[in-house]
């Protein structure tokens, strides 16, 4: 079965944990920019959290399915509804065929995920589905789309998620140019209140200031070295990029310290204007607190529970079979 | 970065990758290094580590802190630099190299005036050197596939331009610091845009994804414009009608 596109925003693509192994070729992972996201479409459908979903940047869209479908819908929130009900975000639901499924804006965060009973199975490209817009492997989904699934999967359960959608401290570790920035610069560096700028997308996100910018010393001479996602990069204007899953995989702007990869969700989802800072820890916390995170993340379908209609919330009731008996008794 | 480093120099990259720096410069024991040791790396297929890469003077290792800790992998990493030399390591065996059918200048590439007068030649010079020159792939990286190639010869030692320019084609090559890039994709630069050609170094739909691997060398043609023109409409594997031989061992 499929699930026609009928209506799109912009930047949405279809991914999964991305691809690994291909770094020494110049490519990098790609993959969903909220991992945590992918893991909780995953619980909310009983699927497994390798599975595709679709990411949407900012908006969603509108859709129908040719058969009966499972979907769930996690991430930044969005508006959404079928045949005009609103419904449950960080819920899993049933969409018939036929019906319209509408997802509008995001409400807070940046990146909302629609995910497919059985995952989305379109063509894997050396071992993902994962989009790679910069590295120009798969697109961004348009209208007139049909995305492909099984659709097998639970529906009628929710999630209480980590709300990670308005910015806030983001844990980082020293990195092997950390030491290129003087201690002043460091301080102030752990010291300032950042606001997520106008330009980000999946390979990086910029993050502006007021004073002076953050200068790493030799900055125009550095070899070219390794990137990894979560880096914090210093353009030549010393304004930090937090570099997302399509970032390029080397580059000659220093780098001032790593997002911990648990951090990298509320990295990612952090909305333009949003307030970031940033806070060093060693690496021996570093590894408990990803530890926790991936504990947490296996966890999670032992914490979905059922989503419980009220008569109240379903403002079409007079619709459903209660009057089934009244046409009968008139006959 | 401080002068009086010991190399090779170990330094954490991150959360959960180390990096095995043999130089603070670009040589050729350098990169011989880093590409031998990241071969060696990967031959070992240590449990715990994901990937592996080599960029012009360092190798690279992403593993699970999980599985692998810190502690434990400095370690293995250490007891392999140590096992030999790696700066006299030959190149990786089973290399290839490509001749590529090159455009050098008119529209199709209009830096190469430029960057023949940066480098103090006149353009038929430039493009006689430039055309002769055999580099060898140092490494591949910012874009999927695409090569830093060199190195050339020192008059081609002419600096990155201060302003980007906008968009360059895939195929595009370009040069500074006495290296070419090849781009793998259509992408803004601040290297002078000397030479076209229809090489593809990434095509995603191909069973052979990544066209070119470290240690290849290559050399980009002069060819006319109407030769390339002819290539681009009869030659459809993405080598853009370069020649390609295995190099003895």
């Amino acid at each position: 079965m499929r699930l026609i596109v009928h209506r799109i925003g912009p930047a949405c693509t279809v991914q999964d944990q991305g691809r690994t192994g291909y770094l020494d070729q110049g490519l990098s992972r790609s993959g969903a920019a909220d991992l945590l996201a992918l893991y909780e479409g995953a619980a909310l459908l009983g699927n497994n959290p390798a599975l595709a979903a679709l990411e949407m940047a900012g908006m969603g869209g509108e859709f129908e399915a040719t058969a009966t479908l499972t979907i769930a819908l996690t991430g930044a929130p969005m508006q959404a509804s079928i045949d005009g009900s609103p419904i449950m975000w960080n819920a899993s639901h049933q969409l018939e065929a036929g019906q319209r499924l509408v997802i509008g804006s995001v409400l807070q965060g940046s990146y909302g995920y629609l995910h497919l009973g059985g995952g989305i199975e379109t063509e894997v490209t050396l071992g993902s589905r994962s989009s790679h817009l910069t590295a120009r492997i798969g697109r961004a989904v348009q209208a007139g789309d049909q995305l492909p699934a099984t659709g097998t999967g639970k529906t009628g359960l929710k999630l209480r998620a980590d709300d990670r959608f308005s910015g806030g401290l983001l844990r980082v570790v020293a990195s092997f140019q950390t030491a290129l920035f003087d201690d002043e610069t460091l301080t102030r560096f752990t010291q300032t209140t950042f606001h997520r700028g106008a330009r980000a997308n999946r390979m990086g996100m910029q993050l502006e200031s007021d004073g002076d910018g953050f200068a790493a010393r030799g900055q125009l001479n550095i070899l070219s070295e390794v990137i990894t996602p979560g880096d914090i990069q210093m353009t030549g204007t010393g304004a930090p990029f937090i570099l997302l899953p399509e970032c390029q995989t080397t580059g000659g702007y220093p780098r001032i310290a790593t997002v911990l990869p648990c951090d990298l969700p509320r990295a990612a989802q952090t909305q333009a204007g949003g307030e970031v800072r940033f806070e060093f820890v060693s690496l021996e916390q570093a590894i408990s607190l990803q530890a926790a995170f991936e504990a947490d993340l296996v966890r999670l379908p032992a914490r979905v529970e059922p989503l419980v209609r009220d008569p109240h919330d379903i403002p079409d009731l007079l619709s459903y079979q209660l009057i089934s008996g009244m046409i009968s008794a008139t006959e | 970065m401080t002068t009086d480093t010991q190399f090779p120099l170990m330094r954490t990259v991150g959360f959960d990758g180390l990096l095995v720096t043999f130089a603070q410069t670009m040589s050729e024991p350098s990169n011989r290094a880093a590409l031998a040791f990241r071969g060696a790396v990967e031959a070992q297929q240590m449990d715990g580590v994901f990937e592996t890469s080599a960029s012009l003077a360092s190798a690279y290792v992403r593993f699970d802190p999980s599985q692998l800790s810190h502690y434990d992998i400095k370690k293995q990493l250490r007891a392999l630099l140590d096992s030999r030399d790696w700066y006299s390591a030959p190149l990786p065996s089973g290399r290839r190299f490509w001749k590529v059918p090159t455009v050098y200048g008119t529209d199709l590439a209009p830096q190469l005036e430029d960057a023949a007068f940066a480098a103090g030649l006149d353009p038929a010079e430039a493009i006689e050197r430039l055309s002769q020159s055999r580099v060898r792939v140092l490494t591949i990286g910012f874009a999927p596939g695409q090569p830093y190639l060199g190195p050339l010869v020192p008059e081609f030692n002419i600096p990155r331009l201060k302003e980007l320019t906008p968009m360059v084609p895939e195929g595009a090559l370009v040069l500074a610091i006495s290296q070419f890039v090849l781009f793998s994709g259509p992408t803004p630069t601040g290297w002078r845009h000397v030479g076209q050609t229809a090489f593809s170094c990434f095509r995603p739909e191909m069973e052979q994804s990544f066209a070119l691997n470290h240690g290849d060398e290559m050399q980009f043609v002069s060819v006319s414009r109407d030769a390339l023109e002819d290539i681009r409409a009869t030659c459809t594997d993405g080598t853009g009608g370069a020649s390609c031989e295995e190099i003895p061992a």
